[in-house]
């Protein structure tokens, strides 16, 4: 089935698809893609070694999410309950997500045809809320927004790396390809729902001790109130967050486009 | 009716409005010495992304210039004046200029020019003044302290530290330069820029200057520590020494440019020693600019200003490496010496 393969080389995420029969061929533009809007402008794509090092990468990050899973089931089944299941997974979710920010190194050196801005707004933000909220919040940590969130990252990420995983290895399952496109319709508003929540949260405590903040007189004459910073963050979501959902909405229609012929509406 | 070649585009045409007693050759020469038998072109214009034909002219001079085919297409299309046309030979090219003329350009007698449309488009002295103007009003309001600023007692009070008095005035000085040098100095390439800048550039320089006039003029402001009353005047010197020297480039910049006219020269230091920089640098206005806002960080020794002069620092890198750049392929004979913004660093 050679279809799905054409329509995938014509969107973002596939790229990476694209790329690793770009590589196979001996000079740029001889596969039959037609470039896409995202086609790597001067590099060729990535080389075997390249290739070889995104492999490692996505599988390591999918086992490392797979981990952060399997922990909050364990710890859920131990507990009984859905409540603190945070502290039985924050030394991975830290790790893992933190490790993301390679994926901005990734776009910035070529191997990956993404935007650098995007990527890397898209990892500041889960870099952010891991470290700059829950991390630095204790009192938000027990809260159930808290699991929300984590719970909707995790598993989009699982799905997410295994799709570049089997992508870079041209053997992408359709039910993975699929997933990638639809889980993100509950999975994106879950997500950002739990974000918000905690948050929101963390807002009494951050302004009670004066969390991060400067105040004036100093000798930089410079002031940052976290406190608002924070509100101004989630003010941002409002325009931001429909963007993006429908973003991924024209990808999945391109995408999936096709199997939707077949369906009856 | 004999035709004059195209309707009223310019004004010597229309004086030669067609008296009937001429005798009728349908090639009639213009008033330049061509011979008489003159080929007409046909133009036509496609869209660059539908390939749709938007617009056919017959019997165009030769010699015409793509800026009167601008607007010969305008009469037929007036939502598209000359200024927001993008004329071009390859739907993916780069546009032609309006000076190039018809003849010249690698086309055969009927040619096919493709057209874009470039979007509402302002013109840059209209930006360039209002995003001038603003952060010298907003400035001022912060210095006086209107209400709603600050705490309410210190309304309309002024600053107790002189250095405060001293950077409205440095800040004032330099946006009133600014609004001179842009109505009485600067020769523009281009006439417009897309209309969408205006709101861009504007949220820039007014966003930074209501950011660090509100530090400099608040009550609780610290005036610089670190070398105190030596550190303002050292800065303030740094300050007009690249003020003065910002003004001789531009003042050079303008002198070598005709007025009215678009042509592009190397410059070269002049008698003035502030002009000497060009034997190290490309764009020494941007050089001298730096200098200004590393000036005033000094003085007001605010963090906000700072990050200001950096931002700007690095938009002027990229326009100076872009115009060394054009300086380079277009010109054989550059001085190999000369850096982008910074001698010999960048």
């Amino acid at each position: 089935m050679i279809n799905w393969q054409w329509t995938a080389k014509c969107n973002m995420a596939s790229g990476i698809a694209k790329w690793v029969s770009v590589m196979s061929a001996p000079a740029m533009g001889t596969t039959k893609t037609a470039h896409s809007d995202l086609a790597p402008k001067k590099k060729k794509g990535p080389g075997a070694l390249a290739t070889a090092y995104l492999v490692i990468y996505n599988v390591v990050m999918t086992a490392g999410w797979l981990v952060i899973a399997v922990g909050l089931v364990r710890a859920y089944l131990a507990r009984g309950s859905y409540h603190g299941l945070y502290y039985s997974i924050e030394k991975p979710l830290k790790f893992f997500q933190t490790g993301a920010l390679l994926e901005i190194l990734h776009c910035a050196v070529g191997i990956v045809p993404s935007s650098v801005v995007l990527t890397g707004f898209q990892v500041f933000s889960r870099v952010f809320l891991t470290w700059a909220v829950t991390h630095s919040v204790r009192e938000v940590q027990s809260e159930d927004s808290v699991l929300l969130f984590v719970s909707a990252w995790t598993l989009t990420e699982i799905i997410r790396y295994s799709f570049y995983t089997f992508s870079l290895l041209n053997h992408l399952p359709y039910l993975i390809k699929w997933a990638r496109y639809t889980f993100f319709l509950v999975l994106y508003p879950m997500g950002v729902t739990g974000e918000l929540l905690t948050v929101y949260a963390a807002l009494p405590y951050v302004q009670k001790t004066g969390l991060y903040s400067i105040t004036l007189p100093n000798k930089y004459n410079f002031s940052f109130d976290y406190h608002t910073f924070l509100i101004l963050i989630m003010l941002s979501y409002i325009p931001l967050f429909p963007q993006l959902y429908f973003h991924m909405m024209r990808q999945r229609k391109k995408v999936l486009g096709h199997a939707e012929e077949y369906k009856t509406e | 009716m004999d035709t004059v070649v195209f309707k009223g585009t310019t004004a010597k045409e229309s004086l030669l409005a067609p008296p009937p007693i001429l005798p009728p050759p349908v090639k009639r020469p213009k008033a330049k010495k061509t011979k008489k038998a003159v080929v007409f072109f046909e133009v036509e214009i496609l869209d660059a992304k539908t390939k749709d034909k938007l617009c056919f002219l017959d019997k165009v001079e030769p010699n015409a210039t793509i800026g009167e085919i601008k607007s010969m297409f305008h009469k037929s299309h007036p939502q598209w004046y000359p200024a927001r046309q993008s004329i071009r030979l390859d739907p993916k090219g780069k546009s032609l200029k309006d000076e190039d003329v018809l003849q010249h350009l690698p086309v055969g007698t009927t040619a096919t020019f493709y057209f874009r449309d470039l979007g509402a488009q302002i013109s840059w002295v209209t930006v360039f003044l209002t995003e001038y103007a603003g952060p010298l009003l907003l400035y001022l309001m912060f210095y006086f302290r209107v209400p709603f600023i600050y705490a309410p007692k210190y309304d309309f009070t002024t600053s107790k530290h002189w250095v405060v008095h001293l950077a409205c005035m440095c800040h004032s000085f330099h946006y009133l330069k600014r609004l001179l040098e842009t109505l009485f100095v600067h020769r523009f390439s281009h006439g417009t820029m897309p209309l969408r800048n205006i709101f861009k550039n504007c949220t820039y320089y007014w966003g930074f200057a209501a950011w660090m006039a509100y530090y400099i003029n608040h009550p609780l402001y610290t005036p610089p520590t670190i070398y105190g009353e030596q550190q303002v005047r050292m800065a303030l010197v740094l300050f007009l020494f690249c003020q003065i020297g910002n003004f001789s480039i531009h003042i050079a910049l303008r002198n070598l440019r005709p007025p009215g006219s678009k042509t592009r020269k190397i410059p070269y230091p002049t008698k003035n020693p502030f002009t000497w920089i060009f034997l190290l640098v490309s764009c020494p206005n941007y050089t001298y600019e730096l200098g200004s806002w590393l000036g005033f960080t000094l003085m007001t020794q605010c963090l906000p200003v700072a990050f200001f002069t950096a931002v700007g620092f690095i938009q002027m890198t990229v326009w100076a490496k872009g115009k060394h750049r054009s300086y380079l392929k277009e010109f054989r004979d550059y001085p190999p010496l000369r850096s982008p913004i910074l001698p010999f660093i960048l």
